[in-house]
């Protein structure tokens, strides 16, 4: 009865969130989890069980191998947004590091994309990235047109081979702030007399970074990488935005979309289910380690 | 540091410990070069916004994408507000009941959470957060079918309680940490001394001291919601649907007008925009706090 007392306001307080996410979170995956193994190709809707048919068929048995192609785009979107956004990120955290006046300005404006939805940004991105060349030029490849860089002009996302390498482009516009922030919080995070130590032992500035300031960076680099990880894999505002549901730039996130248009319930969730296997393979170990981490703390 | 610290310190966090080198030399030339190119190549695509929304459809050819308008004009901007200011009203509606919703919903059970240690909390903890890194395809089959069915009207107040159970997560997350870091044990020792309940001590003691909680969690759901995209399109339509909907019907089409496209984005862009510049600080704390829900 004093349990009760005790933790009977508390427990009321918390259940029906508790509730609506068993609901709606785990109870609504089972759902789809049941739907992806179940014959549900039309709006008919007969619900035979067919076991593993849907993911087996995506693999062996999709037209023009549709589903590997989404995830081979989606692997390359991932590769360059990541390395992108990692790079510009710690690069723009170390400048600031170094010490920049009006630094609070300069942090404000590299991380205002994040304030701005994909759908917005996707408009100024798709004339960015306007695939003509030469004279008739626009968007970037105008701008290397006038600065001499012919070369560089490309056909962006409209490349069959590498455009989800300038699908990145955006992602990577929106998000180094957020990876600056990080590194930035990182960097000042480490306590001053550990640099003071490390000059007093006659360390190079080099040295320094090398030796004592990135090490300390790591756990920072890590969840940076599986934040946006994460996001990648789940990349479907953006590429609704610059490019529309089309086969160049399918990643799974929208075959799930269009498949739906379609009523192919099972085969979308199937897809979906896939999806969320992905993510929960980086985020899981995640959640523990952080739980652990914290708990060590 | 890790991805779950506490959000109000954020700000603290990324402020310089020591005041600038006032040293100049060859490395702070090309320290200052590179802060600057890069300042220019983050405002490149605002530039863009910008200067083709004043435009009017003739006056984009390829060839003077980059230049100033040759008249500006704002006949662009209200072509676009013609075609967005329903749904510009109704992206309030939904965007404000969900960030006070939400942030309620957080601070009860942040609070909860962050003193009361029962058995597997940490696993329960665990489950509550994974909801908010989902792809939430994983949910959208099923999802729009029990909406019809528990009766929610569709458009923006299914939307409302989409968001409103899948920021679930995250508010809890940033109002637990809150707690844990900033709200003494010795005031919930003393409220619970003097005879105050849980639920006393949190409405009288806590909801009082729970203001930057709150102004974290506010502008976190009211931009998210207010970015949506994925539970709009697969949740509404173009008739009952936020902006973003109608932003990528009037962008998407076949041949878009370019100016107005590029005058509805920053219409589109405008309330988060201003929240984050007056309010800059929280909403870097909500970034820190967490992740991304996207």
């Amino acid at each position: 009865m004093r349990r009760l007392r005790q933790w009977g306001p508390g427990l009321l307080l918390l259940s029906p969130s508790l509730i609506l996410l068993a609901v709606f979170v785990y109870g609504l995956i089972a759902w789809t989890t049941k739907v992806s193994v179940s014959d549900e190709h039309n709006a008919l809707g007969s619900k035979g069980f067919v076991g593993l048919e849907n993911y087996t068929k995506l693999f062996t048995d999709d037209i023009n191998d549709r589903f590997t192609h989404s995830l081979k785009n989606l692997l390359i979107f991932t590769v360059v947004f990541l390395v992108g956004a990692m790079f510009f990120g710690l690069l723009w955290a170390f400048l600031l590091e170094r010490g920049v006046r009006g630094e609070g300005f300069f942090r404000t404006v590299y991380l205002f994309p994040m304030a701005v939805s994909f759908v917005a940004s996707g408009v100024v991105w798709r004339w960015l990235m306007n695939p003509n060349t030469g004279e008739n030029a626009g968007g970037l490849n105008a701008v290397f047109g006038a600065l001499g860089l012919d070369f560089l002009e490309n056909k962006w996302w409209t490349n069959p081979n590498w455009g989800m390498a300038a699908m990145a482009m955006p992602a990577i516009w929106q998000l180094s702030g957020y990876v600056m922030a990080l590194f930035l919080a990182g960097f000042r995070g480490i306590p001053q007399e550990l640099r003071e130590a490390a000059a007093m032992d006659g360390a190079s500035t080099y040295r320094l970074y090398r030796n004592v300031i990135f090490p300390q960076l790591t756990p920072v680099a890590l969840s940076a990488l599986i934040i946006l990880g994460h996001m990648s894999m789940k990349m479907f505002d953006l590429i609704m935005s610059v490019s529309g549901p089309q086969w160049l730039t399918e990643v799974p996130a929208v075959y799930v979309w269009q498949t739906l248009l379609t009523s192919d319930y099972a085969k979308a969730a199937a897809i979906s289910i896939i999806l969320l296997l992905l993510v929960a393979v980086v985020i899981v170990p995640y959640l523990i380690y952080t739980n652990r981490a914290e708990k060590n703390a | 540091m890790t991805a779950v610290a506490a959000p109000q310190q954020a700000l603290e966090q990324l402020k310089p410990r020591t005041k600038p080198r006032r040293a100049f030399g060859p490395g702070s030339i090309v320290k200052y070069a590179l802060v600057l190119l890069f300042l220019i190549i983050v405002l490149m695509p605002m530039y863009v916004l910008i200067v083709t929304s004043f435009k009017s459809g003739s006056d984009i050819g390829v060839t003077s994408q980059w230049n100033l308008p040759e008249t500006w004009t704002l006949k662009s901007w209200e072509k676009a507000w013609d075609s967005l200011h329903a749904s510009f009203i109704r992206t309030f509606e939904l965007a404000v009941p969900v960030a006070l919703i939400s942030s309620v919903i957080g601070a009860a059970n942040g609070f909860v959470l962050s003193r009361w240690r029962f058995p597997g909390a940490d696993l329960v903890f665990t489950l509550i957060l994974f909801g908010m890194f989902i792809p939430y395809q994983a949910v959208m089959i099923p999802l729009r079918d029990i909406v019809t069915t528990i009766g929610i009207p569709p458009g923006i107040p299914t939307l409302v309680f989409v968001h409103c159970v899948y920021g679930i997560p995250i508010c809890t997350l940033i109002f637990r940490n809150y707690y844990a870091t900033t709200v003494p044990e010795e005031l919930v020792e003393a409220a619970r001394v003097d005879g105050a309940g849980l639920l006393r001590t949190f409405g009288w003691i806590i909801l009082p001291i729970s203001i930057p909680g709150f102004v974290v969690t506010v502008i976190w759901q009211f931009t998210s919601a207010w970015n949506d995209y994925l539970f709009a399109i697969f949740l509404s339509n173009t008739r009952n649907g936020p902006i973003t909907i109608a932003l990528n019907a009037l962008a998407g089409a076949q041949s878009p007008d370019y100016a107005a496209s590029m005058a509805g984005a920053l219409i589109t862009s405008l309330p988060t925009l201003v929240v984050y510049v007056l309010l800059g600080r929280w909403f870097i704390g909500g970034l820190m706090a967490g992740s991304v829900k996207s």
